[in-house]
């Protein structure tokens, strides 16, 4: 049977390319960057040329990329580490309804030390209104965090414009963006948004598991979270992922590329399963429209049908997608962004996601579309009575 | 200190008369299967009507435990050995061993066997004149022959004598393979792998049956029930788990009887293909993990309705046990944390809101026979179609 992957938001293939190279790293180039020897001084040449790479694709200094084990570990630094940095400013953070819960969880964390998180609400689109950022933007707000892309929805938050209200209302003020569904389908320059703090997952862009990064722009206050003997210039102590870093670097150089004519090309595919989808019966689509989806995602709720008894009638015919929010963990629990939008409540167990990469064809899509249609009415015979 | 010789002692069976050596046979084979994947060198042997484990090699703590799980097992008595038989190398072994294993100043008596019976002392000769030498040797020591803290076993046999103190118990029960075969439904639940284990610990030998429906039951509810297989299997040796695709069938009950009869209906063809496969692979009974009035189909009308479809006894270890009782016995034996693992089997998909609780026999037959013209073919094929899963125990 043919496997149609349609969980890229949860994780992608490692690109071939990319682990080759890895391996290489491993076993060829395995020296510590610490090291003063020949070997540590390739190894640290390696981490260098990923920086130098991923700088120019964010039109910022290398000096300002940090690497994390990933996006739940860039999100926790960011957050604690802007909070216990700026705890004598304010004590006042603020974050969308709709994070992910590497940032939800870890802004809760915080409320047990006396910090004050408020949740900036958002429309039925997913998407939060500046509007409603202005009236709680007050000077003691130290933190400011808006995803870039809604994993579960695709929807894209207006972070330039809120990033700009951040630094006018409360300059004391960091403001941070997850944009682990965002980097490898958007050029973004952080400096040129207003981003002080961003996150970024390598697995997300066809790069290792394991290894992310945090953009931290020069002169912000952020303490480290992780000690021990200094590395990342005591901002993040541990030996050095190498061959992560360097993997990761290089799945960015090849997203980035040609990067125009993938995105047109996935976005044309999401488009196509969105017309197949509203064809069915009792099928509706959460993802926003044009310019206020990502390319990649597309959540869609079927009445009547519990998500994990769809998902696994897909997997039987081989294709693979996601039940609502399933891509934080594997317990079912409801979806905090499509309750933020409203969605009524017997929707929220009836919601999948869908997501492309650009290894996606037209026959996945319309497979998918087909194995719906052959398998809705069999599965909307037999709902809990 | 390291042992090289077990006395491994053995309740039960002691009392089986003329069927004793089926018994101990099996227990000795229940403790070389337990031994097997650990590393050393093990020897198990039968003499003189005790089990014996020769040990080298070995990690002391890894093999306790391992005969901790084997049913049959009272206690496991670590022995010192003296090779040369003469009087004073007892005495300097026996002090030596009980200054290390006792605490001090505590009471102790001394029981002596020979089984060599040229040896110059006879046994409570023996006894007494180790009992001295310890009053002697080891410091507050006192001698208490009714109520001691510590008995020191002293054994002369062929070859040597072996002295022993601890006793550490084993898990009791019969040897696994000495009361037959039975089939264990088994749910991805806290409850059918703590009856499973149950009827282990009586010496019987577990098949395993589980009933997956997909796409309603998810791979990772089938694996869950493997690992929970594994689990029961290191106390019962392999298990072969038969799972049943009971798709079919269930969305014919659905769309065919009451909602409320649903459940009971359901558990129902369960028994019948359980006993079914049961038959074919030589089982002698059912096992579940049923207890009266645990969920509707658990009173006892329920349990009568589905107990009527089957001929075979069908054991229900658990059914008078509260819910705690099961949870703490699944703790122990490390079932507990799969078993509460978030993925739904085929009992909870299609739950009628409402399930009857006092069904009637007639009025359930009467819904059966809608079935009537599919249900045999049906039957047939989840029979021939299961696929047996080989369930090792879990390391």
């Amino acid at each position: 049977m043919r496997e149609i992957y349609l969980d890229n938001a949860a994780t992608t293939r490692t690109d071939p390319e990319v682990a080759a190279f890895i391996e290489r790293l491993s076993t060829e180039e395995y020296g510590n960057t610490s090291s003063l020897h020949l070997k540590g001084v390739e190894a640290e040449k390696r981490v260098r040329e990923a920086s130098r790479i991923l700088a120019d694709i964010l039109k910022c200094s290398p000096q300002e990329i940090l690497y994390t084990s990933g996006g739940t570990e860039s999100d926790n630094l960011a957050i604690i580490g802007t909070a216990l940095a700026k705890r004598r400013t304010g004590n006042r953070i603020i974050i969308s309804a709709v994070e992910h819960a590497a940032v939800a969880r870890t802004a809760d964390f915080l409320t047990e030390f006396g910090f004050d998180v408020v949740r900036l609400p958002v429309g039925p689109d997913g998407i939060v209104r500046p509007e409603s950022l202005q009236e709680v933007l007050t000077p003691d707000v130290i933190l400011v965090s808006c995803m870039y892309v809604n994993s579960e929805t695709g929807a894209v938050q207006p972070v330039a414009e809120l990033a700009k209200l951040t630094h006018e209302m409360a300059p004391q003020a960091s403001f941070h963006v997850d944009a682990v569904q965002a980097f490898g389908k958007y050029r973004i320059a952080p400096g040129r948004l207003g981003i002080d703090l961003m996150s970024v997952s390598s697995h997300k862009f066809h790069g290792p598991k394991g290894v992310g990064f945090l953009y931290i722009k020069k002169g912000t206050k952020i303490r480290p979270v992780i000690y021990g003997g200094g590395h990342q210039s005591g901002m993040r102590s541990g030996t050095e992922n190498v061959p992560g870093a360097a993997g990761m670097a290089m799945a960015a150089k090849i997203a980035y590329d040609g990067l125009e004519e993938k995105m047109a090309k996935i976005t044309a595919l999401r488009e196509r399963l969105r017309e197949g989808l509203l064809e069915l019966p009792d099928v509706t689509v959460n993802t926003p429209e044009g310019e206020f989806a990502a390319p990649h995602v597309l959540s869609a709720t079927f009445a009547g049908v519990r998500a994990e008894v769809l998902l696994h009638a897909l997997e039987a015919d081989g294709i693979c997608i996601s039940a609502g929010s399933a891509c934080s963990s594997n317990k079912p629990s409801p979806s905090a962004t499509l309750i933020a939008m409203g969605v009524p409540e017997e929707a929220l167990s009836s919601t999948v996601r869908f997501s492309f990469c650009k290894e996606n064809t037209e026959e996945d899509v319309d497979e998918t579309l087909a194995s719906l249609k052959r398998q809705l009415p069999m599965l909307r015979r037999f709902v809990r009575k | 200190m390291v042992y090289e010789e077990f006395l491994i002692k053995y309740a039960e069976i002691g009392i089986k008369g003329k069927n004793r050596y089926v018994f101990e046979d099996a227990l000795v084979r229940q403790i070389r299967q337990a031994v097997k994947p650990l590393p050393g060198e093990f020897t198990v042997f039968k003499t003189n009507g005790r089990i014996y484990l020769k040990a080298s090699g070995y990690d002391y703590e890894d093999l306790i435990e391992a005969l901790q799980r084997v049913f049959g097992i009272a206690y496991i008595c670590p022995m010192v050995r003296v090779d040369d038989p003469a009087f004073e190398n007892i005495a300097d072994a026996a002090s030596a061993y009980l200054k290390e294993v006792v605490p001090e100043g505590c009471t102790f008596k001394v029981e002596a066997r020979r089984s060599v019976k040229s040896y110059p002392m006879h046994s409570m000769e023996l006894a007494a004149a180790l009992g001295e030498v310890i009053l002697q040797r080891v410091p507050g020591m006192r001698v208490d022959v009714h109520h001691p803290v510590v008995t020191l076993h002293v054994e002369v046999r062929e070859g040597g004598v072996s002295l022993y103190a601890k006793e550490i118990p084993g898990p009791g029960g019969m040897p696994v393979g000495s009361n037959g075969k039975s089939m264990l439904l088994l749910s991805g639940g806290i409850d059918s792998p703590v009856a499973g284990y149950m009827i282990a610990k009586r010496g019987v030998k577990i098949d395993a049956v589980y009933f997956h429906a997909p796409p309603y039951t998810s791979e990772r509810a089938k694996q869950k029930v493997v690992d929970l297989a594994c689990q029961v299997a290191r106390y019962a040796g392999p298990i072969p788990l038969s799972v049943v695709n009971f798709t079919d069938i269930q969305l014919a009950i659905y769309e065919k009887c009451p909602h409320d009869q649903l459940t009971i209906i359901m558990r129902r063809m369960m028994m019948r293909i359980a006993e079914r496969i049961a038959e074919n692979s030589g089982c002698l009974g059912l096992i579940t993990g049923e207890s009266i009035g645990q969920v509707a189909s658990q009173t006892i009308p329920s349990l009568t309705a589905t107990n009527e479809v089957c001929a075979m006894p069908v054991f229900r270890p658990l059914i008078g046990f509260d819910k705690n009782e099961i949870i703490d016995v699944a703790q122990k034996i490390g079932t507990f944390e799969t078993s509460i693992q978030p993925y739904e089997d085929c009992c909870t998909i299609f739950v009628a809101k409402h399930p009857v609780t006092k069904p009637n026999l007639k009025s359930i037959r009467k819904s059966e026979t809608h079935l009537d013209d599919v249900i045999e073919e049906m039957l047939d094929k989840a029979v021939e179609t299961a696929e047996v899963i080989w369930c090792e125990p879990a390391p």
